[in-house]
């Protein structure tokens, strides 16, 4: 297949690979802040072919995973009113929330709907004027576009019955604040490809020389990945902290004008929690006052609607690599696959899912009297 | 599949994600069903089960219920695939399908035309594959309590003479061959679906599977196991042969045979073609020896003519499905946890 098949190219990789070997020579830890990303890497088993001294790390770019539980549980709320047709991406449905998920919500009577785009819950507003429809507007600088435009078109078009639960996040308070924090290890990053196809560099030079890490955007394809991490291990090398672009086929110095029109149209920048790792200061799109009549929030009565995370989870600190899911008393008791309290067990790239799948919740008892034991 | 988040696989109500042929069905059958009938090891290991008549042979039976949405889609329709559905479970088993029942259930305010349409298109079927719709059922729900029409069939067959395939029957060294491109069915039945805008020519691959596994056993006695890759696609066959025969399989990713729309509409939604449905696909084991032979005699099938040896398996990592991807690395392939979403990261 055209545009694909060429950067899924074995040979090709594998001479980057080399590349890699050669020219990285001490230890790296570099993270790819997309979910995209990660999947690709896990999919294509891209870590396991790069030399032990380049460490990836998974950064918090999986926008399913870290929307926040209250958002969650507002969601929750306005699916279950009465007369209400929910509209989510498909793979929102699945994420637990204070109890249960959306396919519980559906299993009980809501009439919970898989779109694809925010414009097709536009359509279904159309084609339901007696009906409320609620678009759930999650995910990064990506998909804030299209909320917006849905918007925008809902008001135009004075559709009354159409209003988005806006949980849009933005990627570079993010990578601030994992840079930021005392314990950080992460010393460069596979910047977002799709996002920065949107936003263009410009908010990554700062973030690049305040810290002095090196940000390479890279692109979604086994090739572009390896290519990334190339690219970086030389930066990093050569202690050259600038923003490359590997993704020049979709990504522009300044983004996409008419995308960042909309958003700055109908969004504005907020400080918004993170699942997990707490809240972040401007990491946040809400909609404008002068969009009001299409903001859920403000449409349905679910501001009281304030669950705390487990205060003992220690998501935030695992995902930061401080503390490893072993320490935490929850893992593999309370907190699991089916019952998870936090973002790290949340999302299946997230390290205590991980330590679960591989089955380290049922030796724990035995690590922890040897780690007893060691202690003097 | 790496999914977020982490699939959930307990619910105490019933999900869609129940009906997908994944890790939530087969949980499903365990805790509901196995502690009623299991009457021996081999409940639900295959797609049809054997029975005993004292003093008259052995017969085989299996059931299948059609809830296809919508009801007529590019390549076919609910009634073609309510016959040939069952008369492949039969086929891939080893058996001659000879009589189908069949069960409608009917909502009220359903179109009586329509209904004769997928009548006819079911008596072509039956005629197309040589067995006859001998007995059936209807019962009428009020609107809103059904779809139109949904449709169980229940079909019973012969053992051809000498002939044992079982998903228990798995060994090392096995080649895994399947008979054509992945995962047509499952994307043209999207495609087709209201709400999802792809435009695409692509038709299911809806067909009887009779005459390709006639073929292949005439052409070999070293086929060990078939399935019909249905819903949850290839890998729920593999995983169910995998863990019948504790054995492992090891797929490589390039060598799977793909239509260019299928691959472009499983790229866009973040779908994985090894789970999406096929409806008149198989894929066998075979011993090593005897691959080569049985690609060919499908080859020569008009069915098979994209056949492939696509895997092999392994003693190595017992139950688990393992897939080498175009660049060399390997993941394992998890059973389909619910329902496939669309990802959007």
């Amino acid at each position: 297949m055209k545009f694909i098949d060429e950067y899924r190219d074995g040979g090709a990789v594998e001479k980057l690979v080399h590349a890699i070997e050669r020219e990285a020579t001490r230890p790296h830890v570099i993270m790819e802040v997309c979910g995209g990303q990660t999947h690709s890497i896990v999919r294509y088993g891209i870590d396991e072919l790069l030399p032990p001294n380049v460490e990836l790390v998974h950064g918090p770019g999986c926008p399913v995973c870290v929307t926040s539980l209250e958002t969650i549980d507002r969601a929750h709320a306005i699916a279950s009113e009465p007369g209400v047709i929910f509209c989510s991406f498909g793979d929102m449905l699945r994420v637990p929330g204070s109890s249960g998920d959306l396919f519980d919500r559906r299993s009980a009577g809501a009439d919970v709907r898989v779109v694809y785009s925010p414009l097709d819950a536009l359509k279904i507003a159309v084609e339901n004027p007696t009906r409320e429809v609620v678009f759930f507007a999650i995910g990064f600088e990506t998909t804030a576009p299209a909320s917006a435009l849905s918007i925008a078109l809902a008001r135009r078009q004075k559709l009354g019955n159409f209003s988005a639960l806006v949980s849009h996040v933005r990627v570079p308070p993010a990578m601030t604040s994992i840079l930021g924090a005392p314990d950080n290890r992460v010393r460069a990053f596979l910047g977002p490809g799709h996002v920065c196809a949107v936003t263009g560099l410009d908010e990554y030079r700062p973030i690049a020389e305040r810290f002095g890490v090196p940000i390479v955007v890279t692109g979604f394809e086994p090739l572009d990945l390896v290519e990334g991490i190339l690219r970086t291990v030389r930066l990093l090398e050569a202690s050259d902290p600038r923003v490359e672009n590997q993704y020049g086929r979709s990504v522009r110095e300044h983004g996409n004008t008419d995308a960042r029109r909309w958003l700055d149209e109908v969004f504005e920048v907020t400080d918004r929690k993170w699942r997990g790792i707490g809240a972040i200061a401007d990491s946040g799109y809400r909609v404008r006052d002068a969009y009001r009549e299409q903001d859920a929030e403000h449409r349905f009565d679910v501001a009281a609607i304030e669950p705390r995370e487990p205060p003992d989870c220690l998501s935030g600190q695992i995902l930061r690599g401080v503390k490893k899911p072993s320490h935490c008393p929850l893992f593999g008791t309370r907190c699991t696959p089916e019952t998870p309290l936090g973002a790290t067990m949340v999302s299946s790239e997230g390290a205590c899912a991980a330590y679960y799948a591989s089955g380290r919740h049922l030796v724990r008892l035995g690590t922890r009297r040897d780690e007893r034991r060691a202690d003097p | 599949m790496s999914a977020c988040p982490v699939p959930r696989s307990s619910y105490d109500a019933i999900v869609l994600g129940h009906g997908s042929g994944g890790r939530l069905s087969h949980d499903l059958v365990a805790r509901v069903f196995g502690p009623s009938f299991s009457y021996d090891e081999s409940f639900a290991v295959e797609d049809q089960a054997i029975v005993r008549i004292p003093g008259a042979g052995e017969i085989a039976l299996t059931t299948d219920s059609f809830v296809v949405d919508p009801l007529f889609f590019p390549g076919g329709d609910i009634g073609k695939l309510s016959v040939f559905g069952t008369v492949n479970d039969l086929a891939v088993g080893g058996a001659t399908p000879l009589s189908i029942a069949a069960a409608f259930i009917l909502e009220e305010g359903f179109d009586i035309a329509t209904l004769r349409l997928i009548a006819e298109s079911m008596r072509t079927a039956c005629d197309q594959t040589g067995v006859r719709l001998v007995t059936g059922d209807t019962k009428v729900v009020e609107r809103g309590r059904g779809h139109g029409v949904f449709i169980t069939t229940t079909g019973v067959g012969v053992r051809r003479p000498g002939v044992r395939l079982s998903a228990t029957l798995a060994r090392p060294g096995d080649r895994v061959i399947v008979s054509g491109t992945l995962g047509d069915h499952g994307i043209a039945v999207l495609a087709a679906r209201e709400g999802i805008e792809l435009e695409t020519s692509l038709v299911s691959d809806l067909a009887p599977l009779t005459g390709l596994v006639d073929a292949m056993l005439v052409a070999s006695t070293e086929i060990h196991s078939m399935r019909d890759p249905t819903r949850g696609g290839l890998s729920s066959a593999l995983f169910e042969i995998a863990n019948a025969s504790k054995v492992g399989v090891v797929i490589h990713e390039s060598k799977l045979p793909l239509k260019a729309e299928v691959r472009g509409a499983c790229e866009l939604l973040g779908f994985d073609p090894m789970y999406v449905a096929n409806e008149g696909k198989l894929v066998a084991i075979v011993a090593p020896e005897a691959a080569d032979a049985v690609l060919e005699a499908m080859r020569r099938h008009p069915l098979g003519k994209d056949a492939a040896i696509v895997g092999e398996v392994v003693g190595d990592h017992p139950g688990i499905v393992t897939s080498r991807s175009v660049i060399g690395g390997e993941r394992i392939v998890a059973l389909l946890a619910g329902e496939q979403l669309p990802r959007i990261c």
